[in-house]
This record gives structure tokens, sequence and C-alpha cells, in this order.
């Protein structure tokens, strides 16, 4: 396969452990820890599915995703949404601002894994 | 030929049988039999005092010389008089109301009771009625002549200024006698009034049956008369030649401000419905006394010598047709006229001189007595007959200097010009509530000066009062200043000349002056009750009907209570009243519950005085005032209470709005918290399921990485540990629960364990810490192992967040007498300024790129203990590096010795 | 109930007259002065003709005369209303 997977996340042992699932099933990972030029990062790499953390350092999820929609190259790129705040109004916000999908922590790595094919194979 | 003795005596017959009218009718009001004493018909023959001899003889004269022109004289009164609806009534009224003793009284009263005013209407009286008594006793006097020179030879007429002398004594006589016999709180005089009556009938009766002989005994009747005045001088007719209108003008306003005039009209009125009767009665005489003025001129100018005086025709008439008993009674007519303008005028004028100057001046030069109380009536009295006699004897002198001359003739319009500039005062003051004081001051002072300086001294022709050079030149040679053409206006006529100056500038001042000047407040309270006397008195005695009354209480009651209520109100009580309809009869009950009704909604007082307002009780008393000021003040207490409550409420209102808004703050900061506390606790739980779900699922795991993976769930279950140590030991320290265990220690020695806690932490760079040991030397007693947490803390971030090439923290002690403080100096790059104020909060963590294993509550603990141990923990901005320092009291040193 | 009624309409009435019996008292007075100032205006003599003292005197009394009557007239009417009448 060799899908490619950009992994924006700034906590080292989840994106070890995300990176371990992915890897195990043939993705391609690269990984980012900062919100500031996470969205020219994306643009840099072109990634197949992007999985992003809402609380980064420097800038927030909401507004990167938002920004990668509101460009024509990544509007349809699929992005997996995690955030570890858990509340309803977090959910609401990651569908107005275009996720296609999202997800709490702790996630389980098997939803994690069958987000991340269902996302890219439709 | 009537033999002088009996001319005296018949005078004196005559003047006896007046005593004996104005005494009976004295007796006959002292016993209060009034009757026909206030009978309409007493009232207006009473106003015929403006017909004065010089009217009963001068009109003829007039007529001769003038033609038409005598009408005037009369017409302005009987324009006033059939206006009595306008001005006379409101004048009666306010004189009633205010208890008004004279024309100075009133122009005084209406501008705040001013003396001033008072003394200068009073002066312009007396100089305007001292010449006009001079002209009465000329007339006397011409007509003693008129039959001394018809007499036999050897009746000698005495000298003509003891004529006058007597009869100015007679006169003095009888008006002190009926004029001061009693102080009547009223200024009333039956006997004065009634012995006018009776003369006023004379005067008509004389001049009606001198007319009557004359048109149809001399003349052939109506027709004849009307072919002689075609034949006479007089037949032509200019229109009145630019003085008529203003002549009427002026015989209005004299009528109105003739002090005599005032005294009959307004202040001897004893029933103001007596004015609708005058109305019509008083033109109606003056009709009749100007009736046969004109046939007699015309009738006079020929049939008798051209050199005879026209102004004695109505007494050389009938002597020359030899009807001596027709002369006599026309003598007495003219005797008649004389002495009751006289009487009427002394009286009139003592009483504004006693009351206005004399009084006055008596009380203030009687400043040291309290005890003249019970003298004070015999002091006025006195006054009253010392000014009548006064007055008398001015005119008289003033006829003994000036008389037979032409100049008096004149006198009358004169007269009448000068006591009309009271009018402007008059008439603003009674329709115009903002007239005022000095307005009234300033035009009287300016119309007194110009009428006595372009008419009354230029009257003297030519006297040392105003030299005859000054008339034709002006004073100095001044021409612009000539006295008859002043400014170069000249009407040729100088009685209009001086009227359009005097009354004109006296008006505007009057107008002007008011209008720039503020009245105080007793002008104000007196201008309303003279402008609205028909509100704020009581009716005349019956002139508001019954159903009227009820008609007005209804129209008020529906102002105040509106208007359905108020009908509603009334419909019941005129049922409960037995009557159909909506209008109740107001009986005293009805208005009294009507008054109670009203009192709910403005109060007792002021429901009283406008009830009794309309239902024509009592005038607005000064109680009522007072009871409405009161209820005022009440309201106005009432009513700033409830402002008060108001701002207190306000205010508390605003005290929610801030506690609501703060517990919307902290509700918001509660939920921020929970969201915080949900991240920092989700985020290990992420990591510690996803590798045991790896170490569950992965059989194919190398051993190196099974224990790395181990042991990051082990670190991350500790992280979760701690944060959960934190945020109970913080929740605990906040809640102010925490149980301190004070005991002494050493400084030094709490560092030593801080710095050796926090060496085992993994760190890139290895961090120096600089320490100098002599001054960490203090004992201290406080919680040891708190203060240890603060400082392990602080050297914790230090080692964690110093980004300097070679990290480095100087610890640095400072010892005071009651406190002790440590620096906690590192050589980084410091904290941004805009983060400073918040690194206190709770997980207020900078970045995050190095703080794994924190969740941010470190330094809101610090705090947190520093506060329970008494001290505190502060920020130092230094410009470089990151200090914290710390302070703590020096307590209990005693104790650690 | 219609006598009633009758009466209201009739004080009604006489309020009423009242009123404009007033006004007629307000207006006399002007008109008293217009007629004796007329003359003056336009009346009898123009500004260069001359009157005759014996037509101004008749219309002078014969105004004058009319005036009294009327003022007679109303004041009787002004008195009439008295509070005992009913």
């Amino acid at each position: 396969m060799g899908k490619h997977v950009l992994l924006i996340e700034d906590e080292p042992n989840i994106i070890e452990a995300i990176r371990f699932i992915l890897e195990r099933d043939g993705w391609t990972v690269s990984t980012h820890s900062d919100g500031a030029d996470a969205v020219d990062i994306v643009d840099r790499e072109g990634p197949d599915i992007v999985i992003l953390d809402v609380m980064l350092p420097n800038r927030s999820g909401y507004d990167i995703l938002r920004d990668l929609r509101a460009a024509e190259g990544t509007a349809a790129l699929p992005v997996l949404l995690l955030t570890a705040k858990g509340q309803s109004r977090d959910r609401e916000m990651a569908e107005t601002y275009g996720a296609s999908r999202f997800m709490t922590k702790p996630f389980s790595n098997q939803e994690v894994l069958d987000s991340v094919r269902d996302l890219v194979a439709s | 030929m009537v033999p002088f003795d009996l001319l005296v005596a018949v005078c004196i017959g005559y003047v006896i049988f007046l005593f004996l009218v104005a005494f009976a009718a004295e007796r006959r009001a002292d016993a209060g039999r009034l009757g026909w004493l206030r009978s309409p018909l007493v009232y207006t023959l009473s106003l015929s005092v403006y017909c004065t001899a010089w009217t009963f003889y001068g009109a003829v004269g007039y007529a001769a010389r003038s033609g038409l022109e005598f009408m005037t004289i009369y017409l302005g009164p009987t324009i006033v008089f059939v206006g009595w609806w306008w001005l006379l009534r409101k004048l009666v009224r306010i004189g009633r109301a205010q208890r008004i003793t004279s024309i100075a009284d009133l122009i005084s009263s209406r501008y705040g009771k001013s003396n001033l005013l008072a003394v200068i209407v009073t002066l312009l009286a007396v100089v305007g009625t001292t010449p006009y008594i001079a002209l009465q006793l000329q007339s006397v006097t011409l007509s003693f002549n008129v039959f001394s020179a018809a007499a036999v030879e050897g009746w000698q007429v005495p000298d003509r200024t003891a004529t006058a002398f007597w009869v100015a004594a007679g006169l003095t006589v009888f008006t002190i006698v009926f004029g001061t016999r009693n102080l009547d709180a009223n200024e009333r005089h039956h006997g004065v009034v009634t012995a006018i009556a009776v003369e006023a009938v004379v005067k008509l009766v004389a001049l009606l049956s001198v007319g009557i002989f004359v048109v149809w005994g001399v003349a052939g009747g109506a027709g004849d008369i009307l072919d002689r005045i075609d034949a006479s001088p007089i037949a032509e007719w200019q229109g009145g030649g630019g003085r008529w209108a203003p002549l009427i003008f002026l015989s209005a306003a004299a009528v109105l401000t003739l002090p005599r005039m005032f005294q009959v009209t307004v202040v001897e009125n004893s029933d103001e419905r007596h004015l609708a009767t005058a109305s019509w009665a008083f033109p109606l005489y003056l009709f009749l006394m100007s009736l046969f003025v004109l046939p007699i001129a015309v009738v006079g100018l020929s049939t008798l010598p051209a050199g005879e005086n026209p102004d004695l025709y109505v007494l050389t008439l009938p002597l020359a047709f030899d009807r001596e008993g027709l002369a006599m009674l026309a003598f007495l007519g003219g005797f008649s006229s004389a002495t009751s303008m006289v009487i009427v005028a002394a009286i009139a004028v003592s009483t504004m001189v006693s009351n206005h100057i004399v009084m006055p001046l008596w009380l203030r030069l009687r400043t040291g007595g309290a005890s003249f109380s019970g003298d004070v009536r015999t002091v006025v009295l006195r006054a009253r007959r010392f000014s009548i006699a006064g007055i008398l004897l001015l005119g008289y002198t003033y006829y003994s200097f000036t008389g037979g001359t032409e100049a008096l003739a004149a006198i009358g319009l004169i007269s009448f010009a000068g006591l009309a500039q009271v009018l402007p005062s008059l008439l603003g003051g009674i329709f115009w509530r903002g007239a005022t004081l000095k307005g009234a001051a300033a035009g009287l002072v300016a119309g007194f000066g110009l009428w006595a300086y372009t008419l009354f001294l230029p009257s003297f022709e030519g006297t040392w009062l105003m030299p005859a050079a000054v008339l034709a030149e002006g004073p100095f040679g001044i021409g612009l200043l000539r006295p008859r053409a002043l400014l170069g206006l000249d009407t040729g006529d100088p009685l209009v000349h001086a009227m359009i100056w005097s009354l004109g500038v006296n008006t505007l001042l009057f107008v002007g002056i008011s209008l720039v000047s503020f009245p105080s407040p007793m002008e104000r309270l007196q201008g309303a009750q003279f402008v609205n006397v028909f509100q704020h008195s009581s009716g005349p005695g019956g002139w508001v009907g019954g159903s009227a009354a009820a008609e007005d209480l209804s129209v008020m009651a529906q102002r105040i209570l509106g208007p359905r209520q108020a009908q509603a109100l009334f419909q019941e009580a005129a049922r409960a009243q037995g009557k159909e309809g909506n209008l109740p009869d107001p009986t005293p009950d009805f208005i009294d519950w009507l008054e109670r009704e009203l009192s709910g909604s403005v109060g007792a007082a002021a429901a009283h005085a406008m009830v009794g307002q309309i239902t024509g009780g009592a005038a607005v008393s000064v109680e009522d005032l007072l009871a409405v000021a009161d209820e005022t003040a009440q309201i106005m207490e009432y009513s700033s209470r409830l402002e008060a409550k108001s701002r207190e409420l306000s205010e508390t209102a605003a005290q929610l709005r801030e506690a609501n808004d703060k517990l919307t703050e902290i509700s918001i900061q509660k939920d921020a918290f929970l969201s915080q506390i949900s991240h920092e606790l989700r985020t290990p739980m992420s990591s510690i399921r996803a590798f045991s779900e790896i170490l569950r699922d992965s059989r194919e795991l190398g051993p190196a990485q099974f224990q790395r993976y181990a042991s990051i769930i082990h670190d991350e279950s500790l992280r979760l540990t701690r944060l959960l140590d934190d945020l109970l030991d913080l929740s605990v320290l906040e809640n102010g629960q925490v149980t301190l265990h004070e005991e002494p220690g050493n400084l030094a020695e709490i560092l030593d364990g801080a710095v050796t806690a926090t060496a085992s932490m993994a760190t890139e760079r290895p961090l120096a810490i600089r320490r100098e040991r002599s001054a960490e030397n203090v004992a201290i007693y406080t919680d040891c192992d708190r203060l240890r947490q603060v400082f392990i803390n602080l050297i914790g971030n230090a080692r964690k967040y110093c980004d300097a090439a070679a990290p480095e923290l100087r610890i640095v002690v400072r010892t005071t007498a009651d406190r002790i403080e440590v620096d906690f100096e590192d050589n980084g790059s410091g904290i941004p300024e805009k983060q400073q104020s918040i690194i206190f909060e709770k997980f207020a963590r900078l970045s995050d790129q190095s703080a794994a294993g924190s969740a941010g509550l470190g330094l809101a603990i610090c705090r947190e203990i520093m506060r329970n141990l008494g001290g505190s923990i502060a920020y130092l901005d230094a410009g470089s590096g990151t200090t914290f320092r710390l302070t703590l009291p020096r307590r209990h040193v005693r104790h650690a010795a | 109930m219609r006598a009633a009624q009758r009466r209201a309409l009739f004080l009604e009435r006489r309020s009423y007259r009242r009123r404009r019996l007033q006004d007629a008292a307000l207006i006399l007075p002007v008109m008293a002065a217009v007629l004796f100032v007329m003359p003056l205006v336009g009346l009898g003599t123009g500004p260069g003709e001359t009157g005759s003292t014996r037509a101004a005197g008749l219309y002078f009394f014969g105004v004058w005369f009319l005036l009294i009557l009327a003022a007679a007239l109303l004041a009787r009417r002004l008195r009439g209303v008295r509070p005992t009448e009913d």
C-alpha cells in the first residue's frame, strides 16, 4: 500500500503509539508536533490523510483545519481530528470546521486504524 | 333781581339741607337699615361727581367756543361704563377683594404693596387735584359775581377771594364732619354719598330746567334750535380737528383714574351688581346732562350780548329773561356740582395723603413707642382731617394766586391728562402679570415729569414757574426742548402733544422695564391676585348660579379624576339626591363629599381651595395656601424617599448584575478548568490505553520493545497519579483546609533537601546551582515540608525550562528584621511580559514543548502554599532571566533558637 | 325622565345664552368706540370738506342713546341670571 499518513500531534507517547499501529498496517507515517507551520507541512508532504490533534502548541487544530478546508488542494483531504477534551461542544466545533471524522482520547487502536482505512478508501 | 343776602341764605340753607340728608343717611346706616342707601340708583347718582362745575358751567362755554367737542368729555366715560364687563367689574372686584382704599392704594397694592408707588400716585393726585379744586372755587365765586353784578347798586359783593375762602372753609367743615366721622374698614361714607346723590339730582334738574326753558321758552322748540345751530358760528364741524379721539380717550382714562371717580366707583361700591345698573344709567345721566348744552350755547350766542362769558350762559340766560327762580336753581346746580366734586376729591386725596404720607411718617417718627396701639385710630382721623383742610387750603391758595385767569379754565383737561398717567400701570397691573414695580415706577415718574414739563407748567402762560422765553425758545435757547414741541414734534395742539409724549414714554418705560426686570415674590403674588381676581375671590354674591357651579365642579372634577370616573361620581350623587340626569345640586353635603373625593387625588388643602373657588365660598386664604404648601412639602418628601428607594434598588440591581457577571465568569472558568483537567487526564490515559492494547494484541514484539512500551505505560500512570495528587493538593490549599505542620528548621537544610530531590531529574543540560551558604543559615519556624515542595518546584522549573546554553540558577537569601526573602534567578530568556500575569494560574503551561509530564499546576500550588505559610511568591521582571522571589515572615524565630 | 331632559336642555340653553350675553357685553364698548370715532374716518366729513354740527350732533346723540338702550338691555339680562331662579 504505502499510503502516506501525516500525524500532527505534540504528545511523544501518543505519536509513538499511533506510528506503531499504522506502520504495522503498512502505512507511511510522518509526524509533526508544532501547530504554527502545520499547514505548510501538509502542503509540502501532500499526505493521503491527516491525523490532527486539537491541542497543539502555538496554534489550535481547529485553525489548522479551517485553513486546510479553505485551500483548494486540501479542501477534500481526509482529516481525522483527535481531541482530549471530549465535550459535546468540541464535537460540534469539529463538524463546523469540516473534520472528516472526530475521535476522543483515549481512543481504541483498532478504531484509529479502521477510521484511517475508511477515510482513505472513500 | 336776587338779593345777595338771599343768595347767601339759600346757599346756607341748601348746605344745611345737605347736612341733614347726610346725617339722616349716617343714622340709617348706623342702625343697619341701609335699604335704599345701598340701591343702584344712589350708586349711579354718586358717580355724577364726574360732572363738576367745570362741566356744569364750562360745557356750555366749551360748546360755544368749539361746538361738539365738549361731547368727548362724556363719550369717554360712556364707553368705559358701557364696557363695564371688561374693566370696571374687575376693578370693583379687586377693590373688594383687596380692601382697596384709593387709587394710590390699588397701584401700590398691585406692585407688592410698595409705598414708593403710593407716594408717587398720591403726589400726582395732589398736583392734579389742587388746580381742579381751585377751579370749583372759581366757578362758585364767578356765579356769585353774576348775581352781584346784576344786583341793585349798593350790594357790594365781598372781594372774590373772600367768597372763595368762605366756600372753601364751609366745604372743609362739611367734608371733615361727614368724611371722617368714623373709620370704616371699607372707607365707605354713606352720608356723603347720599348727599352727593341728592346734589346729582339738583344738578340734573337744574340743567334740564334751564335747557327746557331755553328750547321751549326762548327758542321755538327743537326745530328752531337746529336751525339756530346752523346759523351759529359753530355750525361747521371739522371732525374734531385731531383732538376728537384723543379727548375721548383722555376722558375715558380720567373716569378711571381721577381720585374722586375711583372713590365713588370702586371704594364706595357696596355691591358689584350696582355696576350693571350704572353701566347704562350713568351714560344716561351724562346724556341728559349734555343734551341741552348745545341749545343753551347757541341760544346764548344768538340772544346775549357778544361780551358775555359763555361759561356762565346757564346763569345769565335765565337772568336775561328775568327768571330769577330758574337762575337760582341753576346757581344751586352749579353750587352742587362744585361742592360735590370738592367734597369727594378732598376725601379721596386726603385718604391717600394720610395713608401713604402722613401715617408712614408719623409711625417712623414715633419709633419709640409700642404704646400707641390705642390711639392710632385718633391719629388716623386727625391725619385725615388735617389732610382735608390742607388740600382745600392748597386749592384756595392756588385759586387766590391764579384765579380769574384764563389759565384756570383749561385746567380741567390738564388735570385729566396728569391723572391719566396712572392708566398704564393700572391697566397693566390688572391684565398683565408681567407688570413690575420698577416698570410702573419708571413709567409713572417719566409720565408725570413729561406731563408737568409739556402741559402743566406751560399752562401758567409764562409765570416764574416757566418763563415765556422758555416756552418760545426752549430752556437755555435749546429749540429741541421747547415744552410744546419736544424734539421738534409739533402737533399744533399742546394737549395732544403732551398726551403723546407723557403717555407714550410712560407706557414704553412701563412695558419695557417690566419686561426686563424681575418682580419680587410679593409682587408676583399680588399680580396673580389682581390679574386672576375672578378665580381668586369669592363670587359677587350669587353671580354663579347653582347649576353653573355644578357644571363647573363637574368640569374641574373631570380634569382631576378623569372624565369617566368623574361622570360616574356625579351621576351617583345625582341619583342619591333623587335627581334624574348627570348634575346633582351643589348642596353642602355634596360639596363636602366631592372635596373628600378630590382630596384623594390632589390633597385636602388643594381640593378645598379649588372647590372653594368654584362654589364661591371663601377666597383662598393664607391658611389654605399654607396647607397647600405643607402638602406639597409632604409630597416632595415622599417622592424624595421614593427616589432614595429607587436609587437603593438600582444599586442592588447593579450589585446583582456584578455578582451575576462574576458567577458567569466563574462558571466559564470552571468549564475551562474541567476542560483542562479532562485534557490533562485523557492525554496520559491515551498513551496507556494505546500501548496496553499494543501489548495485548501484538504477539511479535521484541523484548526491548515490550520493555519500552511497558515503561511508557508505567510513566504515564505515574503522571496521572501526580496530576491527581496535585489537583487534590491544590484543592486543599485553595480551600484553606490544609493542616500545616509547623516546626523549627534551617533554611539551608531545606534547600539542600530540595536540590537533592531535583537532582534525579533527567535533563539535556545540567543545571548549575549557585548558593551562598552563609546567608542561608537562617533559623525558621514553618511547615518545612511544604516550603521544600515550593523550592523543589522552582528548582525543577529552572531545570526544565531554563533555555540558556549553560543553565545556571542563583539562590539568594536576604534576611530583614521581620522577613526572609529567597530569590531564584536563572539565566534563561525569561517569561514574555504578557504571560507573566498568568503564570500562577492553574494549567498555565507556557509552552507544551518540554512540558510533558507537567500539568501546569506547579506555580499555582506554590502560590497557595506560600499564602498558607503567611508569605508570598512573585515573579520579578529583572530584565534578563527568570526570577521568582519568595517572601516569608520571620515568625517564631526564638522557638527555633 | 322626559321632563328632566327638557329641564337639562333648558339649563344648557340658558348657560349658553349667558355666555353669548357676556360676549355682547364685551363687544359693546368696542362698538361704542368705533361708532364714536367713525365720523372722523369718513362718515360725515372727509379730509377736505366740513360737516354740519347739526347733522353730527344728531348722529352722536342718536348713537349715544341707542348705546344706552343696548347697555340697559344687556345689564337687565346679565342681572337676570340669578342663583335663586329655578
